[in-house]
């Protein structure tokens, strides 16, 4: 049954990735990536990790997605489709290099495929005792709470940026 | 299911990485970005079920940087936008030499 699910979800999320990456039009494309974050929400609850899982649906395809849609719908992009795609020897530049990451990859899965620790046994006793939102919590608040503080600024620093940017006149 | 995940990321990213690669249009380059940064974060959730707790504060951390991240790019974007009527990225050499 799990198994059967994850498979369900992997398909939704390669499809929708294939579909963000050809859709021609960019509200199409943003669809196409809600419905693959939501996918992977869904594999985030198989590997048990469901703080991430809301996480995912409400600051990604909740918040992250509709500014999106906002950026789109302001900048008026509907009616000019040229060609999008980069085609020629681009493209085969491109699948030349999307084919070396995948062997990479492919290589470093072939050798990290039998390794096999107990992590997962101790995350599922931790969220026994304190619960799923306690497990990420608890670090989250003690040996991170520097990146954690740091992270406060950083959202700071990015809204000053991102006004001070898109501000006509500063 | 630890290295169905793992292969799963690693096809999320390589998609990815061919919008980013093959696509003109800004937004959708942005967009395939975050597709890239997802399948990473996939990746280290995968390998917490491995190594314990650590790979799921990273992606938190991943998380907001994405945030941050798209809230400056589209304010870039939207800036780029002004001065050219476009988000075509060919059309935009300010910083060729």
């Amino acid at each position: 049954m799990t198994s059967l699910l994850f498979y369900l979800f992997a398909g939704l999320a390669i499809g929708g990735a294939v579909g963000v990456v050809m859709s021609r039009s960019p509200v199409g494309s943003l669809l196409f990536m809600v419905t693959t974050l939501a996918a992977m929400a869904g594999t985030f609850v198989l590997l048990e990790a469901h703080f991430l899982a809301a996480i995912q649906i409400i600051v990604y395809a909740g918040a992250i997605m509709v500014l999106f849609l906002f950026v789109i719908m302001l900048l008026n992009l509907g009616h000019d489709y040229q060609k999008d795609l980069k085609g020629g020897a681009f493209a085969v530049i491109s699948f030349a290099v999307i084919g070396l990451i995948a062997g990479v990859l492919a290589r470093q899965l072939g050798a990290s495929g039998s390794v096999a620790g107990a992590g997962g046994a101790e995350i599922d006793a931790a969220t026994a005792e304190i619960g799923a939102l306690g497990v990420i919590a608890e670090p989250l608040y003690t040996t991170y709470v520097v990146p954690f503080e740091i992270t406060g600024i950083l959202l700071l620093v990015a809204i000053v940026g991102a006004l001070a940017l898109a501000k006509r006149e500063v | 299911m630890i290295t169905e995940a793992l292969v799963l990321s690693a096809i999320l990213f390589v998609v990815g990485t061919f919008g980013v690669l093959v696509r003109r249009n800004a937004i959708i380059m942005f967009l395939c970005i975050e597709l890239q940064l997802n399948a990473v974060n996939l990746s280290l959730v995968a390998f917490s079920r491995m190594w314990g707790i650590d790979g799921q504060i990273f992606v938190f951390f991943v998380m907001t940087v994405a945030a941050a991240e798209a809230a400056v790019g589209l304010a870039i974007i939207i800036s780029i936008f002004r001065h050219y009527e476009t988000v075509n990225v060919d059309s935009f050499n300010l910083l060729k030499w």
